[in-house]
């Protein structure tokens, strides 16, 4: 099990690595001076040299990639352009804000997306199991946007039930901030819905055609006992899994449901920032999604080995 | 499978084996999601073809006397906040998401598949590298490295192609990799390296043959997100600047104004979107159905 986990984890870190260099190439080529966008069109030429010389950005290509390596490894992620301080602070308080939004999104689409995967496998092949699937993969590939538009303006324009922006103003109750991040969270969950139905679905099915199934049943126990103990147990594992890898695109659709909700989180963040081409803010926000994509897939990994006796013998592969 | 048929006709009735016997587009045409999501389909291709003479107005054309006028009998679709017309914008802005998100798709699935035939053939440092480039991309919201590289290179149609095309190509190749090393374990590919022939030809006349299933269906299924992303872009802010009306960058001019209560502008151009991805995936998933057999 150890040997099994340091391997994940050395993975992870070459990962993130390749990561690393994706973002800061990406965040290299974007057009435009830094210094320029700073100080604006109207300043002199000498101040923007002396503006790009000390945000270091006049320096090689490699060392400044080093540098900024380096300076990761120490905890420290940058200093923004546009703010001219630490980006940590930024990244942290959008993180929380994200996180709010991202956790009440799970704790509706986890059990909707395993009830609906499981009911849709105890009707396999009729019209209840197609319409289920049918209606999560269309969910799945409707952007947010467009499905978040849509309950802006069902319940916020017409009628009038729920507030059309996420941003419930700092220290606000709990249930006051939940009330305003309802409706940001549906585009999320009609999103991931489909995902984790299927795969609910597929160990639901799998798990029913099993022998142990059989066996259950025929030594006579209640259809919901066999369900709920032998079979749920076991079309469960899968579905674990797959929540975790779709943290990454839950952050892919916190971009668009914080910009259309006007949210301060992590996503809305990294358009800001990619906007005003912000480099470090930009490049320590896309890292910080990588490390938390990472950390969600390792959760699941050691989850899915803890609830499963067979894989620490075997081994995962 | 093809012995197992011909040998044992004499069990199969007459009924099943002319079912049995239709061709692949016949098998699809009997399924009532494809029919209703192709019929979407080509709604959207006419319009994108012919949309400048099916529009009632020019889409293009300004009135600031009637500006953010609610659907009347004039206009179905009420107007935007430059007084033109939505339902015109809405049917003539199916053109550059039409154009650009099968090009992209299409690059995606050339690049793909002749990556994952080599990663699967191959194997090796090849399989392993290609393999942490995928899992750096999925770390990333496709969405998100997308917008960085259109910052970068600026969004014009070659661009999203591009892109998007791109990103695409490690995920169709993972997948094009599972089915060909599926197709490793079979005897044809012995034979074919017992008779000596060349990696390129046993990649591309022997095994690829094999895996166009699975490279169908990887094709329709990405469609559907090939819209997902460009439709995001645009709604960001990153659309093609271009005359013609593009939902996407509607949507972004005029979503600020939900709130004041002009829901005609962002609501319609949004339900188009909906519903051209809706087609795709009904169109996608009756022929995965179709290709499972």
């Amino acid at each position: 099990m150890a040997r099994y986990l340091l391997r994940r984890l050395g993975l992870a870190v070459v990962t993130l690595w390749i990561l690393s260099l994706i973002v800061f190439v990406a965040g290299q080529i974007l057009p435009g001076n830094p210094a320029r966008a700073v100080l604006g069109p109207l300043a002199a030429p000498s101040a923007v040299r002396a503006l790009d010389h000390q945000l270091g950005v006049d320096r090689p290509l490699v060392t400044r990639y080093l540098g900024w390596l380096g300076g990761l490894l120490h905890g420290y992620m940058g200093k923004s352009y546009a703010y001219q301080s630490a980006v940590e602070p930024f990244i942290r308080a959008a993180l929380i804000n994200s996180a709010k939004l991202g956790a009440l999104a799970l704790v509706i689409i986890i059990p909707l997306g395993i009830l609906g995967g499981v009911v849709a496998a105890l009707n396999y092949g009729r019209a209840v199991d197609r319409v289920i699937s049918l209606t999560g993969s269309s969910a799945a590939t409707v952007p947010e946007f467009v499905s978040g538009i849509v309950v802006i303006v069902v319940f916020g324009v017409t009628l009038k039930v729920l507030p059309v922006t996420a941003a419930a103003g700092a220290g606000a109750p709990f249930l006051t901030q939940l009330r305003y991040l309802i409706l940001p969270a549906v585009p999320l969950v009609l999103v991931l819905f489909g995902y984790i139905a299927r795969m609910a679905r597929a160990g639901t099915i799998e798990a029913l055609e099993s022998d142990y199934a059989r066996t259950a049943t025929l030594k006579g126990l209640k259809r919901s006992v066999v369900i709920r103990r032998h079979i749920l147990r076991n079309s469960l594992l899968p579905t674990i899994t797959v929540i975790a890898t779709q943290t990454g695109y839950l952050i892919g659709g916190l971009v668009v449901v914080e910009t259309l909700f006007n949210y301060q989180g992590i996503g809305k963040l990294i358009f800001s920032a990619a906007i005003a081409k912000d480099f470090p803010m930009l490049e320590a926000g896309v890292l910080t999604i990588g490390v938390v994509y990472m950390i969600a897939t390792l959760a699941a990994d050691m989850l899915t080995f803890s609830l499963n006796p067979r894989l620490r013998v075997e081994g995962l592969e | 499978m093809t012995d197992v048929v011909a040998t044992a006709p004499a069990q199969i009735t007459p009924a099943l084996r002319a079912r049995r016997e239709l061709p692949t587009w016949r098998l699809l045409l009997r399924r009532p999601s494809f029919v209703i999501g192709a019929m979407i389909l080509l709604f959207w291709i006419v319009c994108a073809v012919f949309g400048n003479a099916i529009a009632p107005h020019d889409p293009l054309a300004q009135n600031l006397l009637s500006i953010n006028k609610p659907p009347s009998a004039a206009h179905w679709f009420g107007t935007d906040s430059l007084g033109r017309d939505v339902l015109s914008r809405v049917i003539v802005g199916a053109r550059t998401i039409l154009i650009i998100t099968p090009l992209a798709t299409l690059l995606g699935t050339v690049l793909g598949t002749a990556l994952g035939l080599a990663m699967g053939y191959f194997g090796g440092w090849l399989d392993t590298l290609v393999s942490r480039l995928v899992e750096a991309v999925l770390a990333l919201p496709a969405v998100i490295i997308a917008f960085l590289f259109i910052v970068a290179l600026g969004a014009s149609i070659t661009t999203l192609i591009i892109v998007i095309g791109f990103i695409f190509t490690p995920l169709i190749a993972r997948t094009v990799r599972s089915a060909v090393q599926v197709e490793r374990q079979l005897d044809y590919l012995s034979s074919a390296r017992l008779l000596g022939e060349r990696p390129m030809r046993i990649m591309f006349v022997e095994i690829l043959p094999n895996v166009i299933p699975t490279v169908v269906v990887e094709f329709t299924v990405r469609l559907g997100y090939a819209i997902f992303a460009v439709a995001t872009l645009a709604f960001l802010g990153f659309g093609v600047q271009v005359s013609t009306p593009n939902w996407g960058s509607d949507i972004n001019a005029s979503y600020g104004l939900l709130g004041a209560g002009f829901w005609w502008t962002t609501l319609f151009p949004a339900l188009a979107i909906a519903f051209l991805v809706i087609a795709i995936n009904l169109v996608a998933d009756s022929v995965q159905q179709a290709a499972a057999g």
